[in-house]
């Protein structure tokens, strides 16, 4: 155990690519956790889409001794952070288990959205905030500048902002010693009743569901039995450590340490990222703080494009769930798509990120529907719930109102483009909120606009309008009732519950009319007429028909023919068998590929 | 063989007991854009050991029924020299023998068409002769690749209906990009005042392989099949106001003059086939022959035959082969055991729904002729029924 005054626990707050896996790599060599040998770049993303992404996904912490100018040993225990919204939930518990934050700018690009969201959440958890300026190396640097918005965010004196280069190692080692100085020692009576936070969890392959545990007071010992104040489960702490990066056990952890706890629970939902663990015996009375479930915001049908792949498409996503408890989904099915999942995640971001995964590790071709948001619905009998699938959506008729999920964003932007990205959320039906200039170029915009609307290309569209020097950011805020209407898309009459989609009323006829100028362009034409309608209930609001073949017959087939005309068409048969019926329509599967594609 | 109109049931399915054979004469002057048959252009002087080879080819094949139907085809069969021509029907008519009334067709280009040529064919017992006039257009015939002009034609079928052949008949493509309306209208009632006895009407199609199909990969204008469509139609208008009936997707014929080779082949008769390229269907199988000239006639001087491939088509391949031939008739075909399993089947539904497939009796027929692959695609793809 170690003495409380010389614990450090910290996490690093930075943008995508402003170096904060970079300076955890010189921490960890300076601390000698891991040899040359081990060294790989960036040791603390794991997964290959963290590395390629340059963000972290799963939480990792690392326990480093640190000998500092006073001549004293210190344990820095470094506790990673998801640096995106999506994950914020995760961030906040992350947070709980630190007393400071280290912010790490880049110089030259200054400070970004998700930065500034991050840093509102720890102070909002009273963390004592390290700021400072990484790539001073780099030419475009513009520390001044940089070192200016910190201080219009945080308040301070600008010339206490550290500039380093992690790369370089400039102003890394004076950086150590203000985290030493800076950030307070963990608190917390040893002589208490057990009470660790749960601030991570991982499934293992071999020892179940490793917790990751932040005690606050007493002691967790290798060997108790102990009890998830949440969940109310008990179970013997089969193994107690701490993360060097390696595991190493230890006997117990005591008040401030950061370490793992293993208890042989096999399933990642049994245990709840943000309960507190006591022991079963003399336990704490109070709980550290209330565990939320994971909310998914983002909805999306995912299909297999060939139906013979539900069963791999099913056990892909039970694999990822081991991993990510956020992640929900239920079977869904589809007339046009066959047989699928309907899949929650915490964001955007989260949402491509399972995808991706789902196609790279799992080798699965999918087709996703086009994202949605959780509606809540109140019938005309009064009676409500929430809607997830624009499929589930009943006849106007029995809908009294319908209230749809808003969000809290932030756009950091030069100045220049405030007028582009006020015409964005205007036509976004956004509400403008606060400006708040970090500098004389640079403001803080802060808008409310329902989730809905960002979910579909807002984040695209930002980029493009501003050459991309807005960095957007978004946290939930509430519900609103909205004029929402489902859009349904009928082929020769029969709705393709698809394409079908929530949307509000004034967006509705051009919703309508790009699906249906889409599907024309798609769906090959047929021995009959095919009328593609766009309708709001019973009310067509979009039309148009993809004429009758005229001639498919193949002119000659005379005694030399028979043969070869014979296997032309059974090769064209091939062809039709892999179209989907939607009713007597033949559709091929690229059609639902490309109507679903959202660019352009 | 009674006299019936050439799209009567009856003549459908008496046309199935009908043996005949096919010979093909690969020779062309030069080869069409379009084409992709088995021909060879500028090779004349190969055309005696060809013949040979040929004759020995017929030697080879056992004896058979005589023979209702030959079609001597190409390629141009007209640049044949009658004495070699009359080797080609002596040995046919020794070997297997001519029914009395036997059909003996020849496919003729109007440049080689004269006077002399025409009397010395029927004189070797040709009943029949289809020239390949293909427009009555000199801008469309150009495009084709085509060596004649509207004048040659006008020439050679002059000269045709008024000898002693029973049929004359007119192949015609339509729907190239150069065609237009009018042209097409044109050429119709150009044929039409010769008054031949059959016109076949095709669609210019772009063969994978050909000059035309890398023409058209390259950026040149393809057809276009609803041009088609249209252009199909007014043939069927102007053929039918001329008296002439639809029997097959492609053919139109007067009272008495479809072709019984052709009729044969839909109505699933058994056909024998010599030279290059050309497909036999025997006992119940069907055999290609080598495409290359040089490898035809080494393989049957060696005696080792020209059969590259063959199938054996039974049971209810056979069945559903069946419907696929008969259904490009006019008369349609009998529904039989693969009829009930595709009305059966949900794309048999589907046809009839959309007024692409009639029954008529016990017979199936296309009623949208020019959709008819739809339902041979929906044919092929039956499930035998268990039992």
């Amino acid at each position: 155990m170690t003495d409380q005054s010389r614990i450090r626990n910290f996490s690093i707050i930075a943008h995508i690519d402003h170096g904060k896996s970079t300076l955890a790599d010189r921490l960890l060599e300076r601390t000698g956790a891991i040899t040359e040998r081990e060294m790989r770049e960036q040791m603390l993303d794991t997964m290959d889409l963290e590395r390629e992404r340059g963000i972290t996904i799963k939480a990792q912490t690392v326990r480093l001794k640190y000998k500092a100018d006073d001549g004293q040993e210190y344990v820095l225990n470094l506790i990673d952070t998801p640096g995106h919204v999506d994950f914020s939930y995760e961030v906040r518990r992350s947070l709980a288990a630190c007393e400071g934050a280290l912010l790490l700018v880049d110089a030259a690009q200054g400070v970004q959205a998700q930065t500034l969201a991050n840093s509102y959440l720890a102070i909002e958890a009273g963390l004592e905030i390290v700021p400072a300026l990484n790539k001073i190396d780099l030419p475009a640097a513009d520390p001044e500048r940089a070192a200016a918005e910190i201080v219009g965010v945080l308040g301070g004196d600008p010339a206490d902002v550290s500039r380093i280069s992690a790369k370089t190692g400039a102003g890394v080692e004076e950086l150590f010693e203000q985290i030493v100085d800076k950030v307070p020692p963990p608190g917390g009576d040893p002589n208490a009743p057990l009470r660790a936070l749960v601030f991570d969890s991982y499934y293992d392959a071999y020892r179940g569901v490793v917790c990751y545990v932040r005690v606050v007071d007493g002691e967790l010992r290798d060997g108790d039995l102990i009890r998830f104040m949440a969940t109310r489960e008990e179970h013997p702490a089969s193994e107690v450590g701490v993360l060097t990066p390696r595991s190493v056990e230890v006997a117990k952890l005591g008040p401030g340490e950061v370490g793992y706890l293993i208890t042989g629970v096999k399933e990642i939902d049994q245990i709840k990222v943000g309960d507190t663990v006591t022991t079963a015996a003399g336990g704490a009375s109070e709980a550290l703080m209330g565990y939320e479930e994971p909310k998914p915001m983002v909805f999306s049908g995912l299909f297999p494009t060939d139906g013979d792949d539900f069963e791999r498409l099913r056990e892909a996503l039970e694999k990822l769930r081991l991993n990510d408890a956020s992640l929900v989904y239920e079977p869904e099915t589809s007339k046009a798509l066959g047989f699928g999942f309907r899949a929650g995640f915490l964001g955007l971001l989260h949402m491509e990120i399972i995808r991706e995964r789902l196609e790279r590790e799992y080798d699965l071709d999918l087709v996703a529907t086009a994202p949605s948001v959780a509606y809540q619905l109140v019938r005309t009998d009064g009676s409500e719930s929430t809607i997830r699938s624009p499929q589930d959506l009943p006849d106007p008729s029995e809908i009294q109102s319908i209230s749809e999920p808003y969000v809290r964003a932030m756009i950091i932007t030069p100045s220049e483009y405030i007028g582009t990205i006020m015409e964005l959320v205007t036509n976004r039906r956004g509400e403008v909120g606060n400006m708040h200039y970090l500098t004389p170029d640079r403001v803080e915009l802060t808008y409310h606009l329902p989730l809905a609307e960002v979910v579909f290309d807002f984040f695209d569209n930002l980029k493009s309008r501003t050459r991309g020097y807005a960095s957007l950011d978004y946290e939930t805020d509430g519900y609103r009732e909205s004029d929402l209407v489902k859009v349904d898309i009928l082929l020769n009459g029969m709705p393709v519950d698809a394409f079908s989609a929530i949307v509000h009323r004034s967006a509705s006829q051009e919703y309508g009319r790009t699906m249906v100028e889409r599907l024309r362009k798609l769906i090959p034409r047929q021995m009959f007429d095919v009328p593609i309608q766009a309708a709001v209930g019973s009310r067509i609001i979009s039309r148009e028909t993809v004429k009758a073949k005229r001639k498919d017959v193949i002119a000659k087939c005379y005694g030399g023919d028979v043969s070869r005309k014979r296997k032309l068409l059974e090769k064209q048969k091939e062809g039709k068998r892999r179209m989907k019926m939607v009713g007597s329509v033949e559709v091929p599967q690229e059609a639902f590929v490309a109507a679903l594609q959202v660019d352009d | 063989m009674a006299i019936l109109p050439p799209a009567h049931p009856d003549t459908a399915e008496l046309a199935a007991g009908w043996r005949s054979a096919y010979v093909h004469i690969p020779f062309c002057a030069r080869v069409c854009p379009y084409c992709d048959f088995a021909v060879v252009g500028g090779a004349d002087d190969r055309m005696g050991e060809y013949i040979d080879a040929l004759l020995a080819e017929i030697a080879m094949e056992p004896a058979w029924h005589p023979l209702d139907a030959v079609f001597v085809g190409g390629g141009t069969p007209s640049r044949i020299p009658l004495e070699h021509m009359a080797r080609i029907v002596d040995a046919l008519a020794g070997h297997f023998g001519l029914a009395d009334d036997a059909e003996v067709t020849l496919e003729a280009n109007p440049e080689d068409w004269t006077e002399q040529h025409s009397d010395g064919l029927a004189s070797l017992g040709f009943t029949r002769v289809s020239f390949g006039v293909q427009s009555f257009d000199p801008v469309v015939l150009a495009s084709l690749g085509r060596l004649h002009s509207p004048q040659q034609a006008a020439e050679a079928l002059g000269v045709a209906v008024s000898s002693r052949f029973g049929s004359v008949s007119v192949d015609l493509i339509y729907g190239h990009p150069d065609e237009t309306d009018d042209s097409w209208l044109e050429t119709l009632d150009a044929t039409v005042a010769f008054g031949p006895d059959h016109v076949s009407t095709y669609s210019l199609t772009v063969e994978p392989g050909t000059e035309l199909w890398r023409q058209v990969r390259s950026g040149a204008p393809a057809p276009d099949s609803d041009v088609q469509a249209d252009r199909w139609e007014q043939a069927a208008a102007s053929l039918g106001a001329a008296g002439y009936t639809r029997y097959e997707v492609s053919n139109h014929a007067q009272v008495g003059h479809g072709c019984r080779y052709n009729l044969s082949v839909w109505g699933q008769g058994e056909y024998l086939a010599f030279g290059l390229g050309a497909h036999s269907y025997r006992d119940g199988v069907r055999s290609r022959r080598v495409r290359r000239l040089d490898t035809y006639i080494e393989r049957v001087r060696s005696g080792i035959g020209p059969i590259q491939s063959s199938d054996v088509i039974g049971g209810w391949d056979a069945e559903l082969e069946r419907l696929m031939l008969g259904l490009r008739r006019s008369a349609g075909v009998r529904g039989g055991e693969g009829g009930t399993a595709l009305l059966d089947s949900a794309d048999g539904v589907r046809l009839i729904d959309a007024g692409v497939l009639e029954v008529e009796g016990d017979r199936l027929v296309a009623a949208k002729p020019l959709l008819t692959d739809e339902i041979i695609r929906a044919v092929l793809d039956l499930e035998e029924p268990a039992g």
